[in-house]
C-alpha cells in the first residue's frame, strides 16, 4: 500500500537513521579495527578487559531476567487489572529514565551504602552491596526497569482480553493461558524489550560508575574499562571494547528474532 | 462509538471488567487469588528497593537543609537556565523522534527492500554502546574536524543531535511491534470500500498506534531529560549555553554539594513525571474508544 | 474458534522449555550471590586497595610493576580504583575500600580525615603528604600556530580557550587559580584578576565535566588552547597526539596528596613509602609528574616558569573552594552567572 509515499518515506526514514545511527556505529566499528585486527584483540584480551567483559555478561545475566519478570508482571497487572493507584504504579516505572544514571548510582548509595539508611543492617549481616557486583546489578537492573514494561504493556492492551476469557471458559488454568495465548501474543514486544533491557544494561556507565568503585579486575565493568581507555588516550582499547558490546547486543537481537521466527513459521501453519 | 465520558481507569479496556469486576464468579482458583496478591506485591516490593526507596532517600537528602535551602538550589540561575535547555530540548527531540521513528518502524514492518535485516538490527545499538563512546563518535562526526563541514560542537543543535541519538530506539521500538500486531484485514476491508490511502492511515492506523507512539514519545522525552554522557562531548558544557541538566547536578554532587544536587534532581524527575503522566492519560483517551 | 485458541486446545504445545529457561535464572542468581562472597576486601596479607584520581592510571600501572620487583612488593598486588578525585574521595567515605589513597588536590583528603579514614597528621611528612608535583599548562595546536606564550594572550580575540568546568573539576580550580595568581604575580590588582578571570571564561568554547573531556574535546578539533595538567599533556604528547605545550611565564605548583588509611597494613604502607623513594620519585618523574625529592627532581629538567606560586598564595584550597568555587555562592558562579545572563539572549 501507499505506493505514492514508499519511496519518499523509505528515503526519508533511513536516510535520518543513516545519519543519526549508522554513521556513528560504523564509525566506531571503523576506529576498533583501525589499527588492525591484531592491536584490537590485543586490547580486548588484557586481564583487567577479559574481567570487565566477564563481569559485564554477569551482570546481565542477572538484571536482564529480573528486569523481564518484573517487566512482564507489571504488564500484565497494568493491563488485566483495575486497582487504585494502576496509574501510579504504571506512572513510577518510568522513574529511572528520568533520572541522571549518576543520581540513580548516588541515589542507590543513600540507601544501600555505608552511612546509608540500610547501611548498618547490611553491614551488621556482612551484606556488601555497593562497590561490589550486588550494587552493579541493582544500578544496571534500575536503569534498565522500563523497558519492558513498555514494550509489552501496549502489545498486551492493544490485544484486549477476549481470547484469553475464552480460554478460561474453556477450563484452561491461569498459567496455561499465560503460557499458550498471552505469552505467544506478546513475544514480539518482549523480545525487544529484553534486546533493550540487553543493551541498556550492557552500555551503562554513569550509574555503575557511582556504585561500583571501579576496582580494576574486580568491579570494572566493560564500559567503566571503555571509559578508562578513553581516558588514557588508548583508543583502540575503547572502540574494540565498545565493538564487543555492540556485538553483544546484535547478538541478543538475533537469538531473540531466530526464535520468534521460528516459532512465528510453526504457528502460522498450525493456525491456518 | 465515542464512549469516552468517564475517565477509563488505566490499562483497563472495557471488556477486563468481565474478569475482574464481579467478584464470585472466578476466584474459584485460591492459586490466582495469591497470584493476585502476590504478583503485585513482589513487583510493588522490587520497584521500590530498586527505585522508589532511593528516590526517598533523594528527596531526603534534598529536603535536608530545609525548604529555603531546596528552593535557593532549584531557582540559582544556573540551575534554572540548566532545567530549562534540558526540557525544552528534550520535547523537541522527543517530537522529532516520534515522527522519524514512526517513519522508520513503518518502514520496517511495511516495506520490503534489501538489507532489511541489517537496518532492524542497527536500530538498537545506541542503546548498547556507552554513552561515553557515543559522545566521542558524535564529536568525531559532527564537531570541529567533521568529514562532512558539519559542525555542531558546542551549539544547542549538538545536544539535540546526542539526544536524538540515544532515543532514536524507543521511538521505533514502542511502535513497531503495533505496527506489525496491526490487524491488516481492517486495511484492506477500508481499501476496498474506496478509502483511500490517507484516509486509511488517518482513521484506521493512526489511531491504532497513536497510543503506541505516544509512549514511544514519553520514553524518549524522560531517557532525554536524564541524559548526560553521550551529550557533554558535544555540547562543550557551556553553563546558560549548553550545560544540561544532569550535567549541572553532577557537578553539584562533585562539588560536594549532595543536597543541592538531589535538589535538582528532585525537580527534573517531578517535571519529568507530569509530563509522563499526561502522556499516560493521552493514551488512555486513545485506548478508550478502541477497544469499545 | 480462534486459531489462537485451537492451538491451545488441539495442538500440544511445548511447554517444558519455557520451564528450563526460568530454571537458567536460579544458576545466575547463585553465580551473583557466590561472587558477591568474594567481593572487594580490605587489605589483608599481599592486596593493597589503591583509590586514586584518574590522571596517574599510566604510571601507576608501571609503579605497581616496580614495586612488584622490590624487596617490601614481593607478592603484593595493588588493586586499584581510578576515576574523578572527587567522586573517590565520596565513594571511600561511602565505604569503598582504599588503603592508599591519592587525590588531585588536599581538599579530598580533608574529606576524609573528617569521615575518620585518614589520620589529621597525614600531611606531616618530609614531603607535607604530597606525592609528585605538577604545573598548569598551555597545550596548544602543534607548532603553536597563534603563537600563545602568555596568559594575556589566551584573552586575545579569536582565541578559543578550553578549560573544565569548575564545579565538577578539580583539575578547572587548578586553572582558574593559576590564571588568578599569575595576574596578582604579575602587579595586578584583585579585582583586576577577577575581572580578567571572566574574559578568560568569556573566551571559553567549552567547559567539559572533566579534565580527560577537556582534551577529548580539545583532541577532536575545537579550541585554540586548553588549560592542562602538565603531566597530563606530557602523556598526551608521549602517546603521538599532534600537540605542543607552553609552559606558561607565571604559574601553579600543583602537588597531590598521598595518604595511607586507619586500617592499612604494612604493605600499603611499604608501597607509599616506595612512592616517595628515589627509586619511586624517578618513575613518577618518568611519566611526566616532577618528582617532590628534590634530589630526584634535579636530574629531570622540567621547563621552570618564572614565577611559580603555590595555592597556599590565597590561603589554602579550603578558604578557596568557599571563595570562588561555591557553585551557588562563590566568585566563580557569579562570573559564570553574569556572562550567562549577558550572552544567553544572543
Amino acid at each position: 500500500m501507499t505506493g505514492r509515499w514508499r519511496w519518499p518515506l523509505r528515503i526519508g526514514a533511513l536516510g535520518y537513521l543513516a545519519v543519526l545511527v549508522a554513521l556513528p556505529v560504523g564509525t566506531v566499528f571503523y576506529r576498533a579495527f583501525d589499527h588492525g585486527l591484531a592491536a584490537a584483540w590485543d586490547a580486548i584480551t588484557t586481564t583487567d578487559a577479559l574481567h570487565a567483559l566477564w563481569l559485564t555478561v554477569l551482570v546481565a545475566c542477572i538484571a536482564v531476567p529480573l528486569d523481564t519478570i518484573f517487566g512482564v508482571g507489571v504488564s500484565l497487572i497494568l493491563a488485566r487489572h483495575r486497582f487504585p493507584g494502576a496509574w501510579l504504579l504504571d506512572a513510577f516505572v518510568d522513574i529511572p529514565l528520568a533520572l541522571s544514571p549518576v543520581v540513580i548510582g548516588l541515589s542507590l548509595i543513600l540507601v544501600y551504602g555505608k552511612t546509608g539508611w540500610f547501611g548498618n543492617w547490611l553491614a551488621a549481616r556482612g551484606i556488601t552491596v555497593i562497590f561490589s557486583v550486588p550494587g552493579i546489578v541493582m544500578a544496571s537492573a534500575a536503569v534498565a526497569l522500563p523497558y519492558v514494561v513498555r514494550e509489552v504493556l501496549p502489545v498486551l492492551q492493544e490485544l484486549g482480553t477476549e481470547q484469553e476469557q475464552a480460554a478460561r471458559t474453556l477450563g484452561a488454568g491461569p498459567w496455561a493461558v499465560f503460557r499458550r495465548i498471552t505469552l505467544p501474543n506478546i513475544r514480539r514486544g518482549l523480545a525487544y524489550g529484553i534486546t533493550l533491557t540487553t543493551a541498556r544494561v550492557l552500555g551503562e556507565f554513569g550509574a555503575v560508575a557511582i556504585v561500583s568503585g571501579a576496582i580494576a579486575g574486580k568491579t570494572e565493568t566493560l564500559t567503566l574499562y571503555i571509559s578508562d581507555s578513553i581516558e588514557n588516550l588508548d583508543p583502540a582499547g575503547a572502540y574494540t571494547g565498545a565493538v564487543v558490546l555492540a556485538l553483544f547486543a546484535l547478538a541478543v537481537l538475533t537469538v531473540l528474532t531466530v526464535t520468534d521466527r521460528r516459532r512465528e513459521s510453526w504457528h502460522g501453519r498450525a493456525a491456518k | 462509538m465515542a464512549d469516552v465520558g468517564a475517565p477509563a481507569p488505566p490499562g483497563s479496556g472495557p471488556a477486563t471488567r468481565l474478569l475482574d469486576g464481579r467478584p464470585g464468579v472466578d476466584l474459584s482458583a485460591v492459586g490466582r487469588r495469591a497470584a493476585r496478591i502476590g504478583g503485585p506485591a513482589l513487583a510493588v516490593t522490587y520497584l521500590s528497593l530498586l527505585v522508589l526507596l532511593p528516590l526517598a532517600a533523594l528527596l531526603s537528602n534534598a529536603l535536608s537543609g530545609g525548604p529555603a535551602a531546596f528552593w535557593r538550589a532549584v531557582t540559582q540561575p544556573e540551575a534554572v537556565a540548566a532545567l530549562e535547555l534540558t526540557l525544552v530540548a528534550s520535547l523537541i527531540v522527543a517530537l522529532v523522534n516520534s515522527v522519524a521513528g514512526l517513519a522508520i518502524a513503518w518502514v520496517l514492518v511495511r516495506d520490503q527492500f534489501r538489507g532489511k535485516a541489517l537496518v532492524s538490527a542497527l536500530i538498537d545499538l545506541p542503546f548498547a554502546l556507552p554513552t561515553v563512546v557515543a559522545g566521542l563518535t558524535l564529536l568525531a562526526l559532527y564537531g570541529p574536524d567533521s568529514p562532512f563541514g558539519v559542525n555542531l560542537a558546542g551549539t544547542r543543535l549538538g545536544i539535540g543531535c546526542a539526544l536524538a541519538f540515544v532515543t532514536l530506539p524507543f521511538c521505533v521500538r514502542s511502535v513497531q511491534p503495533v505496527l506489525a500486531e496491526l490487524d491488516r484485514e481492517t486495511e484492506e476491508a477500508a481499501a476496498s470500500l474506496g478509502a483511500k490511502n490517507t484516509q486509511v492511515v488517518r482513521r484506521i492506523v493512526l489511531p491504532s498506534i497513536a497510543p503506541a507512539v505516544l509512549a514511544g514519545a514519553g520514553l524518549a522525552f524522560a531517557r532525554a531529560v536524564g541524559e548526560f554522557g553521550s551529550v557533554v562531548l558535544i555540547s562543550g558544557n557551556l553553563p546558560f549555553k549548553t550545560e544540561v541538566a544532569s550535567s549541572w547536578i553532577f557537578s553539584l554532587s562533585q562539588s560536594g554539594d549532595l543536597s543541592a544536587a538531589s535538589a535538582v534532581s528532585v525537580v527534573l524527575v517531578l517535571i519529568s513525571l507530569s509530563v509522563l503522566l499526561a502522556i499516560g492519560w493521552m493514551r488512555r483517551r486513545f485506548d478508550a474508544p478502541e477497544t469499545v | 474458534m480462534h486459531p489462537r485458541l485451537q492451538s491451545v486446545f488441539v495442538r500440544p504445545f511445548p511447554p517444558r522449555r519455557r520451564v528450563r529457561a526460568g530454571l537458567l535464572l536460579v544458576p545466575a542468581l547463585a553465580v551473583g550471590l557466590v561472587v558477591t562472597g568474594t567481593g572487594p576486601a580490605g587489605a589483608q596479607g599481599g592486596s593493597v586497595a589503591l583509590v586514586a584520581y584518574s590522571t596517574p592510571k599510566p604510571a601507576y600501572s608501571v609503579l605497581a610493576t616496580d614495586f612488584a620487583k622490590t624487596k617490601a612488593g614481593q607478592g603484593v598486588t595493588i588493586s586499584p580504583s581510578f576515576g574523578p578525585s572527587g567522586t573517590q574521595a565520596t565513594s571511600v567515605t561511602d565505604g569503598l575500600p582504599a588503603d592508599v589513597v591519592n587525590f588531585s588536590l588536599a581538599t579530598d583528603m580533608a574529606k576524609l580525615v573528617k569521615a575518620g579514614i585518614v589520620s589529621s597528621s597525614w600531611d606531616k611528612g618530609p614531603t607535607k603528604g604530597m606525592v609528585t608535583d605538577s604545573i598548569v599548562s598551555f597545550v596548544v595546536r602543534k607548532g603553536n600556530p597563534k603563537h600563545i606564550t602568555t596568559w594575556a594572550d589566551l584573552v586575545k580575540s579569536g582565541v578559543q580557550v578550553i578549560t573544565p568546568n569548575v564545579f565538577s573539576s578539580g583539575s578547572a580550580k587548578w586553572n582558574l587559580m593559576a590564571a588568578y595568581g599569575a595576574q596578582l604575580s604579575q602587579g595586578k590588582s584583585k579585582a583586576q584578576a577577577l575581572a580578567y578571570l571572566t574574559t578568560l571564561l568569556h573566551h571559553a568554547v567549552a567547559q567539559p565535566a572533566s579534565a580527560s573531556a577537556a582534551l577529548q574535546t580539545f583532541l577532536a578539533g575545537q579550541g585554540d588552547v586548553l588549560l592542562d595538567y602538565e603531566d597530563d599533556a606530557l602523556y598526551a604528547q608521549h602517546q603521538g597526539e599532534p600537540i605542543t605545550i607552553v609552559t606558561p611565564p607565571q604559574t601553579i605548583l600543583i602537588e597531590n596528596p598521598i595518604a595511607v588509611t586507619k586500617t592499612a597494613g604494612p604493605s600499603a604502607k611499604a608501597f607509599v613509602a616506595y612512592l616517595l623513594s628515589p627509586a619511586g620519585q624517578k618513575v613518577w618523574g618518568q611519566q611526566g609528574y616532577r618528582p617532590v625529592l628534590p634530589s630526584v627532581a634535579a636530574t629531570f629538567h622540567f621547563p621552570q616558569p618564572k614565577v611559580l606560586f603555590k595555592i597556599d598564595k590565597f590561603g589554602g584550597w579550603t578558604l578557596v573552594n568557599k571563595q570562588f568555587f561555591d557553585p551557588q555562592t562563590g566568585l566563580v558562579a557569579h562570573i559564570e552567572q553574569s556572562l550567562g545572563t549577558s550572552t544567553a539572549s544572543s
